[in-house]
């Protein structure tokens, strides 16, 4: 087991180092960072060297990414161009988005694998129809159509909840937006739950597990939903890393000042630094959920060892 | 970790045994045929491949014939929308801004006094071109590279893997914006690039393990056996067993550009106006989303059955092409 974290870990190295040097590539080479400092006019020439010399934006390309991840990896994320440091930004927009992540993922877990197992047992009923048709529709609708609804519906017309959130985001305030936000990836689980559950349905064990008798529900919940899993951990565990990037739409819907909303600022007004520091994260998110889906492999299955 | 399942709703890569079922049923027909008559002639004695199996299942479900019918209108109003829609959809009048339904104008008028109909109409050009243009790039940038990949295999794989892996570590839409929000031009060349540019690892992905599995089949060490030359071997023998997971996927993949074209124009980094987008639309509704609801509800529901419509088509594909659910 430790061997092959160790292996995982060595193997995340050249994929975040292209992640993060393909995203530093896309900002700087791309764009004119310092173009966003001066607004609408064009810079002063003068200015605009000094600024580059200031923020060391002459020195070639891989130079400034060299120095960018030295400086990362003692912790300084460097400053945004109003004079923040991106850290700080960092401090304010990730509980908010863990936050809001937090509420998807739980409307992923419970909707999502109840709907699976409801529908997966009873496979050609009416509700199961019903059901699946419905993930069909919530899948094709974009997520901001969906964004736009039902903010339209619950916090315009009938007043349920506050179309736009707080500065505090609190996580009564989050309901809606998680949904939203957890919507497509929801109809994902629940699909997936559906054929994984219908597949095991008819494997042995689950035929000796009613043989000798146990109730419904334990065999359900011991032995079918536990061994039905594997496929539905994988999804959801790398769904973090996209909800928390992907959460750029929902924010600005709800006017959330998380991950998307600081992002979707960065890369507006050209802030290379806050763009780049972020990615950085969300990269290095991805990659350890995806590692800690493959380490829970082995506690759902046993049969699954690692050398 | 290449072989993660990332699509949900993947293929189970049944080529293998799809290419095994075919030569059965092969076998099984030259048995009922008799002897000197013509080959493969005759409703009778013409062999069942997938594809004709396929073919077959699907003309019989409805889903697959409603989201066909829905796609061929689609490509129709795309082709010529003049023929459902008359007027300019840039001949606005700031008279009606957010007026309702009336005369020559079913779905009512949008802020800027547009009428939504035809805007509706005229932006189904946009998200066909954009789908069907990214599917192709994309299909073949990623059967290429994924195929010559897992055909070859060696040290060109491995590193192919390993950027798949890099692509994967970005999410979409920030891609996007990153991307598209330096370009200038207002055409939709630069959203169909991106969506080239990130797409293909998925289906590289999925090319690069039915290659595989095709590549260990019987037929094929035959064909290396009597001297076959690579291109031979992929063009003949692998690549008509191993594209249909790639049909699949790259097709449920066209619904998922139409709606990434529109986030990207919702988001102001995709199409600008004047282009006409659905996105564009229902970006510019949400302001008014109180006072003039169905400016916005219009194209999200052009919008939503035409992605509802790529990914039944989909959906139907894949249960007609996979043999393990017949």
């Amino acid at each position: 087991m430790g061997r092959y974290i160790v292996r995982r870990l060595l193997q995340m190295i050249p994929v975040f180092i292209g992640a993060t040097l393909l995203i530093f590539l896309m900002v700087n080479v791309m764009g004119d960072p310092v173009a966003g400092l001066c607004g609408d006019r064009a810079c002063d020439p003068a200015t605009a060297a000094q600024l580059k010399r200031e923020f060391g934006l002459d020195m070639p390309v891989w130079q400034q990414y060299v120095t960018y991840m030295g400086n990362l990896f003692t912790g300084d994320f460097g400053t945004a161009f109003n004079g923040e440091p991106v850290i700080d930004l960092m401090a304010s927009a990730f509980p908010v988005t863990i936050r809001l992540t937090v509420v998807a993922i739980l409307f992923e877990i419970v909707v999502g694998i109840t709907l699976g197992v409801l529908t997966g047992t009873r496979r050609g009923k009416p509700v199961d129809t019903v059901v699946l048709v419905l993930t069909l529709i919530v899948i094709s609708v974009p997520v901001f159509v969906t964004g736009l609804v039902l903010q339209l519906l619950f916090g315009v017309e009938w007043h349920w909840v506050e179309p736009s959130v707080s500065a505090e985001a609190n996580f009564g305030e989050l309901i809606l937006p998680g949904l939203v936000l957890a919507s497509v990836s929801l109809a994902y689980v629940t699909r997936l739950t559906r054929t994984s559950i219908a597949e095991n349905r008819r494997s042995d064990y689950v035929r000796t597990a009613v043989a000798k008798g146990l109730p419904r529900r334990r065999v359900v919940t011991r032995h079918l939903l536990r061994n039905s899993l594997i496929p539905v951990v994988t999804f959801i565990g790398t769904d973090i890393g996209a909800l928390m990037g992907g959460a750029i739409v929902t924010e600005r819907i709800f006017n959330i000042h998380g991950v998307g909303y600081q992002l979707y600022q960065g890369i507006v007004r050209q802030n290379t630094q806050t763009v780049v520091g972020f990615v950085t994260v969300l990269v290095l998110v991805f990659l350890v959920a995806n590692l800690i889906v493959d380490l829970l492999y082995a506690v759902l299955d046993p049969r699954i060892r690692y050398a | 970790m290449p072989e993660q399942p990332y699509e949900p709703d993947r293929v189970i890569a049944g080529t293998g045994a799809g290419g095994a079922m075919d030569l059965a049923a092969g076998e099984a027909e030259t048995l009922e045929k008799t002897p000197g008559g013509p080959l493969g002639t005759g409703p009778q004695g013409k062999p069942r491949s997938l594809w004709s199996d396929a073919w077959r299942d699907l003309r019989r479900n409805p889903v697959f014939i409603v989201s066909a019918l829905v796609i061929l209108f689609l490509v129709f109003i795309s082709l010529w929308p003049s023929a459902i829609a008359s007027g300019s959809p840039l001949a606005c009048d700031l008279a009606k801004s957010q007026d309702g339904a009336g005369p020559g104008a079913p779905f009512g008028y949008d802020g800027q006094g547009c009428n939504v109909y035809t805007r509706t109409v005229y932006g189904a050009r946009t998200s066909v071109t954009v789908g069907v243009l990214a599917t192709l790039g994309v299909s073949i940038l990623g059967s290429v590279l994924g195929g010559l990949a897992g055909f070859f295999g060696g040290l060109g794989d491995s590193l192919l893997s390993r950027l798949t892996d890099i692509f994967f570590a970005i999410p979409v839409v920030l891609g996007g914006l990153v991307l598209l929000s330096v370009v200038t031009s207002n055409t939709v060349w630069p959203v169909i690039g991106f969506m080239v540019l990130l797409g293909w690892p998925q289906i590289s992905r999925i090319a690069r393990g039915s290659v595989i599995t095709a590549r260990q089949n019987d037929y094929v060490q035959a064909a290396r056996a009597l001297g076959a030359s690579n291109s031979r071997m992929l063009l003949r023998h692998i690549a008509p067993n191993a594209v249909a997971p790639v049909i699949v996927v790259a097709t449920i993949a066209l619904g998922t550009y139409i709606a990434l074209e529109a986030t990207l124009s919702y988001l102001g980094v995709g199409l600008k106006p004047p282009s006409v987008s659905w996105g564009i639309d229902i970006s510019a509704a949400s302001p008014y989303i109180r006072n003039a609801p169905h400016a916005l509800l219009w194209p999200s529901g052009a919008l939503a059955v035409t992605v509802l419509a790529f990914i039944m088509l989909g959906d139907a594909v894949r249960d007609a092409l996979d043999p393990k659910l017949r």
